[in-house]
């Protein structure tokens, strides 16, 4: 038992360890949210590829993925021991997340060489950026439940309905998208899968504004859009299976990185004075900070768990999803009981003010997005239970119905 | 990154899963609960001769060498079996104790005893309900002989030895007493959980010996305590994975409502909580068990999360592996008790939850360990 490197891993780490010194700089202590939440911005963009065409140019993005792919052929744990080096540098993250985790492996899936060709190789290097078009206003976590219309026209398919939740598709060249193509047809066998160039004509994108004020997803409006047929991946009617490729990458990809930390507690405990003293000495604070500190290892330890798994070419299961569960709930509690230590000044947001520049503030109302986000705390309790514990799926009054029969509760 | 127990730990694992399987089912748990034996002689004795109660030792003191990895895994197989014998006293506690501040002398004299299971000991520390202050015990060392009273004090009734702390001259002192020669009383007590039994000892001059320098008592409990935390964390996970499996099959065999209740969300989440809870404590255990292998500077620490996290999945797992059972999991006769019995035993085995987060907290805040 240790954490030490293989010679192989070792060598891939100096590797990249001297690809990042030469390239970007180490990040300050504490500058953790800075780096990511700039999507929005024109000028991180602007930065975020330029920095994602120098890591494909040096073999460092798409590590995992296979060489027809255009990727390095890697191993899951390159994958980790680049992250984990580059963490500690101040580069542009956030912008490829779900094209390079999600879109593309779909397409070249299910794609033929000439679109692995064509789109592979320009998403890796940052030219083209990818969106991910599947929940709906009446689907999100029942996702087959969409009703996003695709009808055959010639060597086309017309589009109409609408999107909801698509991260960036405002700034995004393309999208996959999950329709349905057969309304008679039984839930899970009606949908068809689709790529398609986010500049054509029909789609309208409005932005939704967030409680944290922030905008990251919008709403995407379908009328009469055409795809070509060749835009089509898998077979008419089998697009849940392609859309499962999608998914399976999905929480992976979601959910990794926290915005405060146990560190951003214990620094506030030690500033805030109560009746007694610095907050810190306090035996309910106490309490707390403890909790979060053991939660916290607790899941640090899972991970490396996990990159033992991976680390020996095993694939890990469904339990690497505890991470996005526990964290979600964590974040939103402590967050909670910061500005309670604050007490009435715990409402204040303005950066000079509150304590370590409005973190607990801002955690507040980012969090709740975190408990939702790619697959929500009741769901993956339903993974878990289902696929780790093996206990049985829910009974299903629509399974067995053609989806145009299904009660929708609108009616 | 190899964060994990090596295959010789893992088949030395399966090994006593399924010696305990055989030999330990819940019948046996039960005949030391409801019966006058104190623990299953019969058990300890194939259990010593395996090796496992010497599992740690050196093999200079009689032991089989395999280190404190070792000394885990077989913990985790028999807090999931609930195993009706002195191994925590006798190994985790009396064993780990003259191990880390005894004298050569001591430790010829008792190791190899102990490694055979031949003698048992333990260690008495609690005076009675209340915060055991270490600062604050009654129990004193003067002049080479103890006096006081010690309750409850695991297998104290079956004891050869015992490891007392103390008040003595320049403070806490860690004391050794041979208990089968004349000075104390011992009267067996009854507890939540008479599948391991306890003791209510008196000291009237007892003659002991000192257990390491003194005025270094203080020191030498708290590392004996982290390093029996991480092996009680072993045995806790292994009884919350137990009583995680014991819901979830009767979740799937009972049938309400014309389903099996196992498709109800409500028992879904409840199992699902229980499943995080105890990987988060399997995965703090694993860093514990790192660092009492290494002896390591984070050992404090990573023992107090350990703790803390072991306590709270094992009483979550337990009471509601009951709550799944419904009525059924109150009954004498359904196993669901011998497990909420057990784990709110280990919880105070080494002081409560509450005891070790303050404990944890002084840690962080004094030693800069990393957050």
């Amino acid at each position: 038992m240790d954490f030490e490197d293989t010679p192989e891993e070792a060598e891939f780490r100096s590797g990249a360890r001297v690809f990042l010194e030469k390239n970007a700089k180490r990040r300050e202590p504490g500058s953790g949210m800075v780096y990511r939440a700039g999507n929005e911005d024109p000028a991180f963009r602007k930065r975020a590829k330029d920095w994602q065409a120098k890591k494909a140019d040096a073999g460092y993005a798409g590590i995992t993925w296979s060489k027809d792919w255009g990727g390095r052929g890697g191993t899951a744990i390159q994958q980790v021991i680049y992250d984990q080096e580059e963490a500690k540098y101040a580069v542009p993250r956030g912008l490829f997340d779900i094209g390079l985790g999600m879109c593309i492996p779909t397409l070249c899936t299910w794609g033929t060489q000439a679109q692995r060709d064509r789109y592979a190789r320009t998403a890796l290097r940052g030219e083209e950026v990818w969106c991910q078009l599947f929940s709906e206003p009446a689907a999100g976590s029942d996702l087959a439940g969409l009703r996003t219309r695709a009808e055959r026209d010639g060597d086309d398919w017309v589009i109409n309905g609408q999107k909801i939740w698509t991260s960036g598709a405002h700034y995004c060249d393309f999208g996959v998208l999950v329709t349905r193509s057969d309304f008679s047809a039984k839930k899970h066998k009606g949908l068809t899968y689709f790529f398609l160039d986010m500049k054509s004509a029909g789609i309208e994108i409005r932005p939704i504004k967030q409680i944290s004020g922030q905008s990251h997803f919008n709403e995407v409006f379908f009328t009469d859009v055409r795809i070509p047929d060749s835009q089509r991946l898998g077979e008419v009617g089998e697009g849940w299976k392609v859309s499962l490729t999608t998914l399976m990458n999905e929480r992976y990809t979601i959910g990794g990185r926290s915005s405060v930390g146990v560190e951003d507690i214990f620094e506030l405990a030690r500033k805030i004075e109560l009746d007694d003293g610095p907050a810190l000495k306090n035996e309910a604070v106490r309490d707390k900070l403890a909790d979060w500190y053991v939660s916290s290892q607790g899941l640090k330890y899972s991970h490396f768990r996990t990159m033992t798994a991976l680390s020996r070419g095993e694939t890990p299961g469904p339990e690497s999803s505890i991470g996005k569960l526990v964290n979600g709930a964590r974040l939103q509690n402590l967050a909670a009981f910061a500005m309670d230590l604050m007490e009435q000044g715990g409402i204040l947001t303005d950066p000079e003010v509150a304590p370590l520049a409005a973190v607990f503030q801002q955690t507040l109302m980012t969090s709740p997005s975190s408990r939702i986000a790619g697959g929500s705390d009741e769901i993956m309790r339903n993974i878990i239970a289902e696929r780790v514990l093996g206990l049985p799926p829910d009974v299903r009054v629509d399974k067995d119905l053609p989806f145009n029969k299904l009660p929708t509760g609108q009616k | 990154m190899n964060f994990d127990f090596s295959d010789d730990l893992k088949q030395l694992r399966e090994q006593a899963r399924k010696f305990l399987r055989e030999r330990c089912p819940s019948t046996t748990v039960r005949r030391v609960l409801e019966g006058p034996e104190p623990y299953d002689k019969a058990l300890w004795k194939e259990i010593a001769a395996m090796g496992w109660t010497g599992a740690a030792i050196p093999e200079q003191y009689g032991g089989a060498g395999l280190g404190h990895l070792g000394l885990c895994v077989l913990a985790e197989e028999l807090g999931s079996a609930l195993a009706p014998v002195p191994f925590s006293s006798s190994v985790y506690l009396a064993s780990e104790a003259i191990m880390a501040g005894g004298s050569e002398a001591q430790k010829k004299d008792w190791l190899p005893r102990l490694a055979s299971g031949e003698a048992i000991g333990t260690l008495a520390f609690a005076e009675g309900p209340g915060k055991a202050d270490v600062r604050k015990l009654r129990t004193t060392f003067r002049g080479g002989v103890l006096s006081g009273e010690k309750l409850p004090v695991p297998d104290g009734d079956v004891a050869d030895v015992a490891i007392v702390a103390a008040q003595g001259d320049r403070g806490v002192i860690l004391t050794i007493v041979d208990l089968k020669a004349s000075g104390s009383t011992r009267t067996a007590v009854e507890t939540i959980d008479a599948s391991r039994s306890h003791a209510r000892i008196n000291f009237e001059s007892t003659p002991a010996e000192a257990l390491g320098a003194p005025g270094e008592g203080e020191a030498l409990l708290r590392r004996v305590q982290d390093r029996a935390a991480v092996l009680f964390a072993f045995e806790q996970v292994g009884g919350a994975q137990r009583s995680l499996e014991m819901a979830r099959d009767y979740a799937l065999q009972r049938y309400a409502f014309g389903r099996p209740i196992g498709s109800f969300q409500a028992i879904k989440h409840k199992l699902a909580d229980v499943y995080v809870a105890t990987e988060l404590a399997r995965s703090n255990a694993y860093y514990g068990a790192w660092a009492l292998a290494r002896n390591a500077p984070e050992l404090p620490t990573a023992a107090a999360a350990a703790r803390i996290s072991a306590n709270e999945a094992f009483f979550l797992a337990a009471k509601e592996n009951i709550q799944v059972h419904g009525g059924m999991g109150f009954t004498w006769e359904f196993d669901c008790h011998l497990y909420y019995r057990r784990a709110k035993l280990l919880s105070l085995a080494l002081g409560s939850t509450r005891l070790w987060k303050d404990r944890l907290i002084t840690q962080l805040e004094t030693a800069n360990a990393p957050l």
